[in-house]
């Protein structure tokens, strides 16, 4: 069942769920206890899986929710809290008016950027698919196979090396830790 | 304005469902029925759980309230609780003071929407799927939503501005990070059988060659006490050890934000054992007839399956309460280590055994049915005496002479004599 025979019912979720996720992005950064930050920083995070299921990405999708919402930020509030931080006022690092002009002026060029984006037109050849070209692999391959299959395929040799880089990135993080703490004691 | 000519048109009662309407209107009843049933069991469980709890100790359990069996009690214990006092610590951040509850209770409920509960019920609008939802990624929701219930127990730690609950929330939060990745990979062998994520292509594997529990009962075992660890249910509830932190998480909550935590304990419970019937006991499939994953559909098969289901998810509940009221709290560090150090090798040792397994198996012919579920089980068999005995250490196996040499002892006293200098600081 795609989206599609939903007409205005998808377009207002797909706008509901991107300006929740703008709105509740927004009040993460400006958050002074950094405990309601992570929660707002989770909001978005669901926001965006809601759009990736919109856009018939749902392995994505469930994968945001699975390990950024349900494991990484998990991980998170228990750093923030095992740190115990203190007063959300003494450690605000909320710069000041100098840094705000300037934060409101890369966005601002950001947003200029997007809207020059959609008036350029994409080149077409292989980087265009067709419209209905994810929910065609969804119906061919389910909703795993349709990711798993380009990625153990086509991309392998790329996957794979990606997941060494992770294991020494793992390990340096491992090494790194352990002597700063012998050094400690 | 909804077109009541979608409602009233005569198709075929085993054909699916066509046009949205009809759709929109079953989802929304489905969606009535399971909550229902859902809170009105986890209400009941409470009642279970002291009934069961004094018959294992001997004693009576409720029998004022309702009758001689004190069916009222949970009605009675509701009203108690909207009658309470509310209390909020000083300095309690509030939002998230009061929306731990829900946050801890939420979770639990969504998972029923792709959990299929019975064989599709014929209506005169065509073939209804006993289940709210059949996401293709069905099996992964459950996974994602499931990681989302320690956020209550944390933010209800945290929230609290108050010690021991802070270290309850601490608590959970490691515990259940850790027996998070042994539940996950606990299931990737179902994931390996079935060769699909959907809920219903899980169930008609094990309906079509044997349940789980047989073919990967490894698997079953590691799911089965990381779904314990999960609930922080005993011998997992150091997140509200009573003995040292009063109560945990809600020490400060009451009223009915603290009944909220205790029907989401109950409500966990009850969407823990439906899990593991769908998983590994072939969710509402009867055993040893294929009658009633058969075509022809009736109101009958629906109600059986239905009543199939029940019993399962009911007799995995049972269990729960039943180990509670047998068996001891772990301590920190064994609830670590036996996470860690044994749940997560096992799991993901099987995952590579399995595969391999599985690729033989194809690799000289033999196909899904009798002879290839007996290899799984067999080898499962292997393995979970192997696990036993290195597990147990020679201490049921063979006490009488197999007791461990006392250097190996004198080396482990001293193993956790330094783990509680060095890492007793940190928690």
């Amino acid at each position: 069942m795609s989206m599609d025979n939903f007409g205005l019912f998808y377009q207002f979720h797909f706008y509901l769920f991107g300006i929740i996720a703008i709105v509740s992005a927004v009040t993460f950064v400006t958050r002074r206890s950094p405990v309601a930050a992570a929660m707002w920083l989770i909001v978005t995070m669901f926001c965006l899986a809601a759009e990736y299921v919109m856009l018939d990405a749902q392995f994505i999708a469930a994968m945001q929710v699975l390990l950024y919402a349900g494991a990484i930020m998990v991980i998170f509030l228990f750093v923030i809290m095992l740190l115990n931080l203190g007063e959300a006022s003494d450690i605000t690092d909320v710069r000041g008016i100098g840094g705000k002009l300037l934060a409101g002026f890369v966005g601002l060029i950001l947003i200029a950027e997007v809207g020059v984006l959609t008036r350029t037109g994409i080149p077409s050849g292989k980087y265009v698919v067709a419209r209905d070209f994810l929910s065609q692999q969804l119906a061919t391959y389910g909703a795993v196979g349709a990711v798993a299959r380009p990625l153990y395929r086509d991309y392998s040799l790329a996957f794979e090396l990606t997941s060494v880089l992770l294991l020494v990135a793992i390990a340096g993080a491992v090494i790194l830790g352990r002597k700063e703490s012998s050094s400690a004691r | 304005m909804i077109p009541v000519h979608a409602l009233l048109q005569v198709v075929d009662r085993q054909a699916p469902i066509t046009g949205y309407t009809t759709y929109i209107v079953f989802s929304i009843i489905k969606l009535i029925i399971v909550f229902t049933i859902y809170m009105l069991s986890a209400a009941l469980l409470t009642l279970a759980e002291r009934k069961i709890s004094a018959w294992i100790q001997g004693r009576h359990g409720p029998n004022r309230v309702g009758g001689r069996g004190g069916w009222l009690q949970p009605a009675a214990d509701g009203v108690k609780n909207f009658m309470k006092e509310e209390t909020e610590p000083g300095n309690a951040s509030h939002p998230l003071f009061s929306i731990a509850p829900a946050l801890s209770f939420v979770p639990a409920m969504l998972v029923w929407c792709v959990i299929p509960f019975g064989s599709p019920l014929p209506t005169p609008w065509g073939r209804v799927d006993l289940v709210v939802a059949d996401l293709p990624v069905g099996f992964l929701f459950i996974l994602a939503i499931a990681s989302l219930g320690v956020y209550g127990i944390v933010l209800a730690g945290w929230a609290s501005n108050n010690k021991y609950s802070f270290l309850g929330g601490l608590r959970s939060s490691a515990q259940m990070v850790s027996y998070e990745v042994a539940l996950g990979m606990s299931t990737i062998p179902i994931i390996l059988l079935a060769g699909n994520v959907t809920m219903s292509e899980i169930i008609r594997q094990q309906s079509h060659s044997m349940w789980n529990v047989l073919n990967l009962t490894t698997a079953f075992v590691v799911f089965f006490v990381a779904a314990l660890a999960e609930n922080n249910r005993v011998p997992f509830d150091l997140p509200e050890a009573e003995s040292e932190l009063i109560a945990g998480y809600h020490t400060e909550y009451s009223a009915m934000k603290f009944s909220l935590f205790f029907i989401a304990e109950y409500a966990n419970m009850v969407t823990a054992g439906a899990l593991m019937a769908t998983l590994f006991l072939g969710g509402w499939d009867i055993p040893f007839t294929g009658w009633d994953n058969a075509a022809p559909y009736t109101v009958l098969k629906t109600i059986l399956t239905l009543g199939c289901f029940l019993t399962k998810t009911g007799f995995f509940v049972f269990v729960f309460i039943w180990i509670r009221w047998t068996l001891p709290r772990f301590r920190y560090d064994q609830l670590m280590s036996l996470g860690w150090r044994v749940m997560l090798p096992v799991a993901l040792g099987y995952i590579a055994v399995l595969a391999t397994t599985l690729l033989v198996l194809q690799a000289i012919g033999i196909h899904p049915g009798p002879v290839h579920s007996f290899i799984l089980l067999m080898e499962n068999i292997c393995i979970l005496l192997l696990l036993f005995v290195m597990v147990d250490e020679g201490r049921i196996v063979s006490p009488a002479y197999g007791r461990a040499q006392q250097a190996r002892i004198v080396r482990l006293r001293a193993r956790s004599a330094s783990r509680a200098v060095t890492e007793g600081a940190g928690k």
